[in-house]
């Protein structure tokens, strides 16, 4: 999907400024987002909405509360685990992955 | 290590108020939030705020985020610590727990304020975890904050005034909202909100309730069938909704964690959300020196939260000894009376029974 396409371009109320575009990876994919904003809204933006699958049954989990206090959206950031991808801001070049379970205990940078 | 007089965590509204109140009697404030920006919640709210609160009323609550948070900056009593979030507090010698993005440091205030909000309640029904079932806190987050659509076709979950609001919003953001269920006979929020969905014709369904969400990977659809009056799903009532986001605004419940870690004395009043920490009339805790304010307290209104902020502010100026014991009780007066006055309406006549219950509770706690 277009990231465009989920992006609210005209609102009653709000203004929404054009930011810098910087590009990320998700699961070795290049995508676009917005430096600075949260790296769920821009993986949500571009579609992908599976973020992490559940330690015990392996579900698929999205965001939940996209404030910081579920845990539902736990990712790996260049190798480290249990980023909350609703609160941590995307930046260029990131590489994000799907956490599966607990995900490595150690960043693989080391 | 450092220290502060007063260590405020949330500076959402209640806790930016309190900042403000203490701030003008001289007390130094550490204001401390894990977001990067000053205003909580607010942020996302772009609907008007009724109320009495000062100019409030009749405002958007971003205008009254940016306005709260200009203050905050301006004042020079007044310390941000963004991007931080408070791990635990040490009670016997007072040292609080912070992650900065610098690292873990000590605080040791003199005074400490929890105002750490809500958190949305879960609502049990098969395929709940499913992506795309999203609190309606998040899906405001997403689309007013961010500028991101959640997705085509929206089922909201609850007709208090937080799901009536959000499904305007949606559709102002240009998202179909298919149905709003609501599990009691009537609506929950203002009817001045459930006009306006009305009139976008969107169908609110009393006495319906979500049976299950379904879908591979992430929401399809959903089964919402008609409740009876003992709650149960009335089998051969079922409708299917193809929707790809089922938005649950089923209530919250106080952020209260640190409490618990805290120590302080917790009592489970339902009519204020669940389990809430004891206070007194000042807004303190059992804990002394640990008060509280805002939703963390009692879930309400943003224009409680500030009043609660407001009290709680000029009650640890005063216990710290910046203002005269007259000027004190003239300034809580006017707080206890805008509370009395913000809690009036029939919509309140359940906040009003549990700070009663819970004044029951302060009350034992106090004479043992």
């Amino acid at each position: 999907m277009d990231s465009s396409e989920m992006r609210i371009k005209n609102h009653p109320i709000l203004d929404f400024e054009e930011k810098e575009r910087v590009k990320f990876y998700w699961e070795g994919e290049e995508l676009w987002g917005y430096e600075g904003e949260p790296i769920a809204s821009a993986l949500h933006a571009a579609g992908i909405k599976v973020l992490h699958e559940s330690i015990k049954r392996s579900h698929p989990r999205g965001f939940f509360c996209a404030i910081g206090n579920c845990s539902s959206c736990l990712v790996i950031v260049d190798g480290v685990a249990n980023v909350r991808a609703c609160t941590e801001k995307l930046k260029a070049g990131m590489r994000v992955e799907m956490q599966k379970g607990v995900g490595p205990a150690l960043s693989s940078k080391e | 290590m450092k220290t502060t007089e007063l260590a405020i965590i949330g500076a959402g509204p209640a806790g930016i108020c309190a900042a403000l109140e203490a701030a003008s009697y001289g007390v130094e404030v550490t204001l401390i939030d894990r977001g990067d920006m000053p205003g909580g919640q607010l942020v996302k709210q772009t609907h008007k705020f009724f109320g009495w609160h000062e100019k409030s009323a009749g405002t958007r609550g971003v205008v009254i985020a940016r306005d709260l948070a200009e203050r905050a900056y301006r004042d020079p009593n007044v310390q941000f610590m963004g991007s931080t979030e408070a791990l635990g507090y040490y009670r016997d010698d007072g040292t609080l727990l912070l992650e900065t993005p610098y690292g873990i440091e000590g605080l040791k205030p003199k005074r400490l304020l929890v105002a750490a909000g809500a958190s949305e309640k879960m609502l049990l029904f098969p395929g709940n975890d499913l992506p795309g079932v999203y609190g309606a806190g998040a899906v405001q987050t997403l689309m007013n904050v961010h500028g991101v659509r959640p997705g085509q076709s929206v089922l909201m979950i609850g007709s208090g005034n937080i799901g009536l609001i959000v499904s305007y919003q949606l559709a102002q953001a240009g998202v179909h909202v298919e149905a709003l269920v609501e599990a009691l006979p009537q609506i929950g929020g203002y009817a001045v909100h459930a006009s306006k969905i009305r009139r976008l014709g969107i169908p609110i369904l009393t006495k319906h309730s979500i049976k299950e969400a379904y879908g591979e990977r992430c929401v399809e659809g959903a089964i919402i069938w008609e409740i009876d009056d003992r709650w149960q799903g009335i089998p051969g009532s079922e409708k299917d909704l193809k929707v790809d986001v089922i938005c649950l605004a089923t209530g919250l419940s106080p952020l209260c964690e640190f409490l618990w870690q805290a120590g302080a004395e917790m009592t489970y009043i339902p009519a204020l959300g669940g389990f809430v920490p004891v206070y007194d009339e000042n807004m303190q805790t059992t804990l002394t020196g640990v008060y509280v304010a805002g939703d963390v307290a009692s879930i309400e209104e943003a224009s409680t939260a500030m009043a609660e902020g407001h009290l709680a502010g000029v009650a640890i100026a005063h216990s710290l000894g910046k203002i005269s014991d007259v000027d004190f009780e003239a300034k809580r007066k006017g707080y206890v009376k805008e509370l009395e006055q913000l809690r009036a309406g029939p919509t309140s006549k359940k906040i009003v029974e549990g700070l009663a219950a819970l004044r029951d509770e302060t009350g034992k706690r106090v004479s043992v």
